[in-house]
């Protein structure tokens, strides 16, 4: 789960982490009022949407004066933003995040992340802030630095410190940059993250290292135990269908194509996505109904499916283990009774129970094309699109 | 023979009274695996399937002598089963529970340094080893006996895998499925050294997907150790960056673990690789058949 930059400073607060003083507005009036209360010369106005690269698209602004606030707040309000991470079709502002400037001395980048590799917490680090952390891993790796850290004592200070050095921190600063690191490292565990970038982390004229921007993930499975993050959520960043098919604990991700996939389990939802690409076909989502469905998951999974436009077939494609055929079948029967079917529907069945299934789509007396593998079914729904 | 489990595996099943734990300790025993005792606690004395419930697992282990079991406790509780049976020095825990938080997994792997226990999953369908011993969740019709051995990050993938084996007449040694999630026990490697020593497996199929770095490793290793030809797939090719394609491990970032790259290092380290997952038995037969194992692995 992701949230926004104000929501993720807020966080960071929590955990001793210094980030500039700042206040939330949806409107401009609200803008105008934060700038107020915040009185500082130089104020900053910040698009706040779930993507990066806001800066280069026109949505984070300078303003010297309340009036040039409700300029910038008039401008970057109901904008769309089209970034590097937005797609083509951008992503509209809603929220601003109104925060006082600073006097920047230098910008650095910190990042912890999981590494999979040594199944630990990696805190990274580089003098080269501000820009993507990806860039400078491809052209300059000689200057990021990183600390494999070990669950049981954490963040250990020296780390912290040789991380500080290595991105050369000023020495004064050493200490209040630990501190900075330490508060990070400990949000990350506490709050279940599964990303925590700061960039730029920033040294000031009055001495002090601030987090200029904070961009914080979540671990969804982690969840269920961190109740006040799950508040942050905010629908509007989010697609529909995929805010749908999260009720039903479905797994699903929108796509541009105009084939419909519904499949149990991810490796082979994935692989039905490349398949029927590989036969010249559009995949229009990724569908893991997963391993327990019920026939009532199956018919909403399927519902969602058909709610998006593009769509102009549908390919079923299950492999019975723990999810039995005669379910699915059953789940695709009510589906089509509920909201109709005038698509073409690909039927490809295997596994437990796929006598009684196939025999429940044969018995429903509606229009199913069954097939006997995956690359039949695949070759066939293209067709049919076509 | 096969890896890990056979005819002789003494297993305990942890979270036994579980709906989900309940139907596979049903289809386990029917499938002969040697299913000896459950756990739940304040289940104690009881019975699922005529196997004796324990409230802890080392009550369960003194009872019966079992080395293996099998984890279906719910997410949040499935990293302190998993630790349960370390404690227990079980030589193999099995962890089929899917949506742990992974720095519980984080903080598991660190416990288990050291220690005895090999781990497999969590978020995998299990180890079966064809006509001997099941212990997880695939479907066990679709296994044949023979000589392949199967491993894979995706549940479904290897069911297809297997399916189009068995369909051919091609059985298998063992499949093993160390899932889905981006920290987990038992790697590529490890199963693909297992399958290198067991004189029964002639050849291996190994099943990947985008994200992570673990099909490279495994693919440079092939090249270096594996004395049997290894065929290979990746499932996402077509995924979008950025975004988790259901499984926690599976998501593209900042440009790592694309599909593309692990099939161009998988075919230079000389894997042949599936085009789609389709053909994945027809890859491997045409393998054999250029290898001169074909006759040997035909298993009617």
């Amino acid at each position: 789960m992701n949230i926004h930059e104000y929501q993720g400073k807020e966080v960071l607060r929590e955990f001793g982490v210094k980030v500039p003083n700042g206040h939330v507005a949806y409107t401009v009036d609200e803008a105008v009022q934060a700038a107020e209360k915040l009185g500082t010369a130089v104020t900053v106005v910040k698009a706040q949407i779930h993507a990066g690269g806001r800066g280069k698209a026109g949505g984070v602004k300078v303003a010297k004066s309340l009036e040039e606030v409700r300029t910038y707040a008039e401008e970057i309000l109901g904008k769309t933003l089209v970034t590097h991470q937005t797609g083509p079709e951008g992503k509209e502002v809603k929220r601003l995040l109104i925060e006082e400037g600073c006097d920047i001395q230098k910008e650095y980048y910190v990042g912890v992340v999981l590494d999979r590799a040594t199944s630990r917490v990696v805190m990274m680090a580089s003098e080269e802030g501000g820009t993507e952390i990806e860039e400078v891993a491809e052209k300059t790796p000689e200057k990021i630095f990183k600390e494999v850290i070990d669950p049981v004592v954490g963040l250990a200070p020296y780390q912290a410190r040789r991380l500080a050095f290595n991105i050369n921190i000023p020495n004064e600063l050493i200490s209040k940059a630990v501190g900075f690191m330490t508060g990070l490292y400990q949000a990350f565990v506490e709050k279940d993250c599964s990303i925590a970038e700061i960039n730029p982390l920033v040294t000031t004229g009055d001495g002090e290292v601030l987090a200029l921007d904070a961009k914080l993930n979540f671990d969804d499975n982690a969840l269920y135990r961190q109740k006040a993050i799950t508040e942050l959520r905010d629908l509007d960043e989010e697609d529909e269908k995929e805010i749908e098919a999260s009720k039903y604990d479905l797994s699903y991700v929108a796509l541009d194509g105009n084939i419909g996939c519904m499949v149990n389990g991810a490796g082979l939802a994935m692989s039905t996505m490349d398949i029927i690409k590989y036969f010249g076909g559009e995949p229009a989502n990724f569908l893991d109904v997963g391993g327990g469905a019920t026939a009532e998951k199956v018919t909403e999974a399927f519902k969602i499916i058909l709610s998006d436009p593009n769509v102009k077939g549908i390919f079923v494609n299950i492999f019975g283990g723990i999810m039995k055929c005669d379910v699915i079948a059953q789940g695709v029967v009510e589906a089509t009774k509920q909201v109709g079917l005038e698509i073409p529907l690909v039927v490809r069945l295997e596994g437990t129970n796929v006598d009684l299934g196939k025999e429940i789509l044969n018995e429903s007396g509606l229009n199913i094309t069954s097939a006997d593998s995956m690359a039949d079914g695949a070759q066939k729904i293209v067709s049919m699109v076509k | 023979m096969g890896v890990y489990v056979n005819k002789d595996t003494k297993v305990i099943v942890q979270g036994i009274t579980g709906g989900t734990a309940r139907f596979h300790t049903k289809q386990m025993l029917e499938y002969g695996t040697k299913i000896v005792g459950g756990v739940t606690p304040k289940k104690g004395g009881t019975e699922v399937e005529g196997v004796p419930v324990f409230n802890t697992l080392q009550e369960a282990v003194d009872a019966t002598g079992a080395t293996v079991s099998v984890i279906y406790v719910p997410a949040p509780f499935a990293a302190d089963a998993i630790i349960e049976a370390v404690d227990a020095e079980l030589d193999l825990a099995i962890c089929i529970t899917e949506h742990i938080p992974v720095l519980d997994m984080v903080k598991v792997k660190r416990y288990m340094e050291g220690k005895k226990t090999r781990l497999i999953g969590p978020n995998c369908p299990g180890v079966i080893t064809a006509d001997e011993c099941k212990v997880g969740i695939m479907p066990g019709y679709i296994h044949k006996k023979g000589h392949i051995g199967v491993v894979s990050r995706s549940g479904t993938l290897t069911y297809e895998a297997v399916h189009q084996l068995t369909q051919a007449g091609y059985g298998q040694t063992s499949a093993v499925g160390i899932g889905g999630d981006p920290v987990n026990g038992t790697n590529f490697i490890d199963v693909l050294s297992a399958f290198n020593e067991d004189p029964e497996t002639e050849a291996v199929i190994m099943i990947g997907e985008i994200g992570g770095t673990a099909e490279e490793e495994a693919a440079q290793w092939v090249k270096a150790n594996m004395k049997k030809p290894v065929v290979g797939f990746i499932g996402g090719a077509t995924a979008p960056p950025g975004k988790r394609m259901g499984h926690a491990g599976a998501i593209i970032s900042g440009g790592k673990g694309t599909a593309d790259e692990k099939i161009r290092v998988m075919k230079e380290c000389g894997i042949a690789v599936a085009d789609t997952p389709a053909v994945i038995g027809e890859t491997m037969i045409k393998v054999l058949q250029d290898t001169g194992l074909a006759e040997k692995c035909k298993t009617h």
